[in-house]
Parts: structure tokens; sequence; C-alpha cells
């Protein structure tokens, strides 16, 4: 647009050379002010990532040189019982965690919609675990929570329920980090808020003229309208579910403990690349992270046609 | 229900019979009482973790335990003498000032390059200005784990391990396209006709950058600050990798290493030190939290 702007006025004042030279001088502008991402993007970026595909072909320890191995690593992977817990750990994590907490996060945006005041204090009172959630410090007030005797075990047993600590209990310590997930809603929460504000008053004045109650506005109206913004809401979150890192790695003592349960697929890769120096076993866990990232992104993207709805307008 | 039609007109001296929206305000009051309780008893279990922290903070570490109330009649100040102590011969003083050059030092980088380089996607035409766009919004869903490995090779063969660079190099090259993603959204929505004045004026692109686009980048420019803080701030797998030595370590490191060597014996202090280590957060939510709020909302509208 600015380019056919200046060059309509230009011709009218100055030569008709000067489009070409404002053309040159852009390019060069551009990339000077794109250097900065530029040299990260080649140095920090597309750089190791080949340099780590690479090392997923070999052995390395970081001490001697890198020793081509082929496929060794991938195939060891999938006969390695702890890798193959953490995937289940991981997994067990994106796929109850992510619906939960974008469910916490839609009902309560939906709730917040009401509001005819008071809602800038509610929206940021529910954003603030989001800021502090996957911090150090959140996660050692966690582990005491939930560990024996702490507010949580204390609190349910008031109810009868008697469960102990779920820190050292292998089969609560999922639950556990479910909830630290479901906790921090406030981020896919303030979005969906948005959206829901950009959805245009008529469609449901006009639906209430038709008789349609609650349910019928949600699912005609709403979810259609939203759907677009609960795609990016998922998407982002599921790939920020597989990273889950510094919470796992404070409440298991660095260790994915006990009995492997809280083994996220980066802890292992943290292990394995900075405990045991195997970075070429540790780049083939990266790759294959990236691998299945991205083909969960494709599906997304495939499968989002059939239900997001993009409306017309462009902005 | 009764006083909708007719009446209204017939007796307008009557006030509780003449409004016709006295019913459905009614109505509205009895809403509006139910969401204000509804919202505030789930503020109170959202928030619960949070203030259980804070109390525990100032509860002696045998109280902690064993009680799930938030109030305490032995409240002190000891866990925070205990945890301000610091730890491994190290004060918690000089933690505080290493995530203070640290999360200083990425708010400088990321904003610096972020502007710079959003300027470029949002403003500038040139080949090849798409493709490398749609590569960084695929950075964008890159999982960082695949780069960590060669980058700390690159670091280590460099001597770098032990020092601040690998942890701040990575923010003045934007290798965090989030921000540069945020900038180029609100770049768009900045009207183009100033630039296409200041280019009929002669002002070239440096121009239009500093005395046109930074002043109006405001808002973006405080959002994108207050996050890169708070990022860096809670960033742990980062030092994690890279340094080594405790005089370095950045809080959340210390905090690793205060709950290691208790080992979870004194449960007070160590709540101390994390509160302690979240207050900046804390501060910098409640000053700005209208920034961060609608930072966050606006990442995600224009998705």
């Amino acid at each position: 647009m600015t380019q056919t702007l200046t060059r309509h006025r230009g011709t009218a004042a100055a030569p008709p050379a000067r489009a070409p030279r404002r053309r040159g001088a852009d390019t060069r502008a551009g990339y000077t002010f794109l250097l900065p991402w530029l040299l990260g993007f080649i140095l920090l970026t597309v750089g190791p990532m080949l340099s780590s595909l690479y090392l997923s072909f070999t052995n390395y320890n970081l001490f001697e040189a890198p020793k081509w191995i082929g496929l060794d690593n991938y195939t060891s992977l999938f006969q390695d019982e702890r890798f193959l817990q953490s995937v289940g750990v991981t997994l067990g994590y994106v796929v109850f965690g992510t619906p939960l907490k974008l469910a916490a996060a839609l009902a309560v945006a939906l709730l917040l919609n009401n509001a005819t005041r008071g809602q800038g204090f509610y929206r940021s009172a529910f954003y603030a675990p989001s800021l502090i959630g996957a911090s150090v410090s959140i996660a050692i007030v966690w582990k005491a929570m939930f560990g024996d005797q702490g507010p949580v075990d204390q609190g349910l047993s008031f109810f009868g329920i008697n469960l102990g600590g779920w820190v050292g209990n292998p089969s609560m310590t999922m639950p556990m980090m479910i909830l630290l997930t479901v906790w921090q809603f406030g981020a896919p929460m303030v979005i969906f808020l948005a959206g829901l504000k950009q959805i245009p008053q008529e469609l449901y004045e006009a639906a209430s003229v038709d008789g349609a109650g609650r349910f019928r506005k949600f699912v005609n109206i709403t979810f259609p309208m939203l759907s677009p913004v609960v795609f990016f809401n998922l998407l982002l979150e599921t790939i920020h579910a597989f990273q889950i890192f510094a919470s796992a790695y404070i409440i298991s003592n660095g260790e994915g403990g006990p009995a492997g349960s809280t083994l996220f697929y980066t802890l292992y890769l943290y292990l394995r690349g900075f405990s045991d120096f195997r970075m070429g076993y540790a780049s083939a866990m990266a790759w294959l992270l990236v691998i299945v990232v991205g083909v969960i992104t494709l599906i997304f993207f495939r499968t989002s046609k059939s239900w997001v709805h993009y409306s017309g307008d462009s902005k | 229900m009764t006083t909708l039609s007719p009446p209204t007109q017939v007796r307008p001296s009557a006030a509780t019979e003449y409004n016709p929206k006295a019913d459905s305000r009614a109505a509205k009051r009895t809403r509006s009482i139910v969401f204000h309780a509804l919202s505030l008893a789930l503020i109170a279990v959202v928030l619960y973790p949070a203030l259980w922290m804070v109390s525990s903070a100032f509860k002696p570490s045998s109280e902690i335990i064993g009680n799930s109330s938030i109030w305490s009649s032995n409240f002190s100040l000891d866990n925070f003498v205990t945890a301000m102590g610091g730890i491994g011969g190290v004060s918690t003083a000089q933690f505080f000032a290493n995530s203070v050059v640290l999360a200083l030092g990425s708010v400088i980088g990321t904003v610096l390059s972020a502007t710079v380089s959003a300027y470029a996607f949002a403003r500038i035409k040139f080949p090849g200005r798409s493709i490398f766009f749609g590569m960084m919004i695929a950075t964008l869903l890159l999982p960082f784990h695949v780069v960590i490995i060669p980058q700390y090779i690159i670091f280590q063969q460099l001597g770098l391990v032990d020092t601040y660079i690998p942890l701040l190099i990575g923010k003045f090259l934007a290798a965090d396209a989030f921000f540069v993603f945020l900038m180029v959204q609100f770049m768009r929505n900045l009207p183009r006709e100033l630039d296409e004045a200041a280019i009929i004026d002669g002002a070239g692109h440096a121009r239009i950058f500093c005395s046109i686009m930074l002043p109006l980048m405001k808002p973006a420019l405080i959002s994108s600050s207050i996050f890169a803080f708070i990022w860096s701030w809670n960033d742990f797998l980062g030092p994690l990798l890279y340094l080594n030595s405790p005089e370095k370590y950045p809080l959340p490191l210390a905090l690793r290493l205060f709950v290691d060597q208790t080992q979870s014996s004194d449960y007070g202090a160590m709540i101390a030190m994390s509160v302690l280590a979240l207050l900046p957060v804390l501060v910098f939510f409640l000053i700005f939290q209208r920034y961060i709020v609608e930072g966050v909302s606006t990442q995600g509208l224009k998705g």
C-alpha cells in the first residue's frame, strides 16, 4: 500500500527513476532493521536446530568428538522404559490438563462476561496465578500444600477423604500437577473474555426474537463466534503443556519421582543431556518432541476447518 | 408483570407501578448479587494458595504443616530473618541483585531488538519479508528444547558457561518471537498515513522509527518490558543450565539450593524465601495489571 502510494506521488514530483531507488532503499532498511532478529534466528535457532539434528545421529558426551551411530539413538529410545514412562506422564498431563484448564477458562470467562461492574478487578485476580504459576516459588508452595498433613490433606480429611500426602503418592502426583496447570487458567480466560466482547450483540438479540434459550445461544452463537479464539488457546496451551519443566523439577527434587510419576519429557531430556551427558540421545529426544509438536499442530490446523468458524470481516 | 402495559399511562403517580422496568431492575439486582457472590467465592478458592503462602511465611514451621487455616496467633518475621541470611555463604541480597541484573538486561535487550525487528516486519516492504515473518511465527510454536543442547555446546566451547552472556544474548537478538509478534501487531494498528506523510517530507526509516513509531509504541513497550522482566525473573531452566557458582545465582536457583540443603526441614524459611522471590512480580502486577492483562488479551485476539 505504501509502495503504490509513494510511487504515485513520487512520479508527479520527481523523475521516474525514483521508484526503484526507493525500493532499493527499502530493502536495505528492511534488512538493517531485521538484523537482530535475523542473527538470532540463524545463530540461536536454525543453526542449533540443524546441529542437534546431526547430534541426534551420534554418540556425544561433550568431551569426545561425536561418533556417528545412525538411527541407534532413536531405536534405543523405544526400548528405554524411562523414556516410555516420560512419554506416558507427559501425554497424560497434556490430554487431561489442557482441556480442563481451557474448560475452566471458558467457564469463568462466560461468567465474567455478565459483569456490569468490577470486571476489571475479577479479571486481574483470576489472571494473577498465570503470572507466578510456573515459578520455583509456587512449585515449593504446591509441594508443601499437597504434602502429608498439608492444607489440602487436612481440608479433605475434614470431608472424610483421607488420601494422605499427594507428593509422595505416585498415583496422586498427576492430579496434583494437573491442578497446578488448571490453577493457571487466567491467561486463556483473559483471551476468551476479549473474544466474547467481540461478538456482536445483535446476534443474541436476533436469537432472542427467534426464541432461542441460553443453551441454544451458546451452541449456535457463542461457540462458533469464539471458535478462532478457542483454537488459538488450544494450540498454544497444548504446545506449552508439553514443555513443563520447572515445577516438575522442583516438586520431584529433579528426579521425576516418586516412581517416575513426575518424570516429564523435558525433565528426562534434561537429565539425559546434562546429568548423564548423553547429548546425542537427548538431541534425539528433542527432535522427537519437535516432530510430535509439529504433527499435532498440523492435525489441529487440518481438523480446524470443520469446527473453527472465521467470519468474513478481516479485523 | 401486571404493571407492564396500560396501567403505566393510567396511573403515572404511583412510582412503583409507574416504572415498567422496576421488575427487571430487581431481577438485575439479584443477578448482580449472585454474580458477585459467585465470583468472590471462586476468587477465594483460586487465591487460597497465594494467601496460604503469604501467611505461612509468617508462621513458625511447626504450624505450617497440619494446619490449613490462614490465621495464626504466632505471626512473626523470624522466617524472613532466616531467609535473608542466604545459603551456601551467599546472602539473599546478592541473589536479589543477580536477579535484578538479569531481568534488567533482559528488558533492555528484548525491547530494543523486538521493536527494531518488528518495525521491519510491520512497516518496510522488502523481498523475503513474508517468508521471514512466517518463520518467526513458526518459532512461536517451536519447543525451545531442541536448541538448548547445541546452544550449550557452543557457549561451553566459547568459555561462556557460568556467565550471564548465554542468558542475555538471545534477548538482544529477539530470540523470543512472542515479543516481536506483539510489537508487529501493535504497529500494524498505527495509522499508515503517519509514515506516508513523513516519507513525503523526506524522512528515512530511521527517522520514522525514532520520531513517529517509538512515541506511539509506549503501551506495547511497557507491556513488553513487564513481561520480559517477569519471565526473566521466574526463569529457571536457563540459569540451571548455565550457572555453576552460587554467587552468580538468581533467586529461582537460590531457592532450589535452599530446598536441597534444608531438605524440607524448615518449611517456614523456605516459604518465606519463596515469598521474597515473588515479591517483585507481585508488586509489578499490582502496579501494571492493566498493561499486563491488556497485553495478554490483544496478543490472543489477533492471532
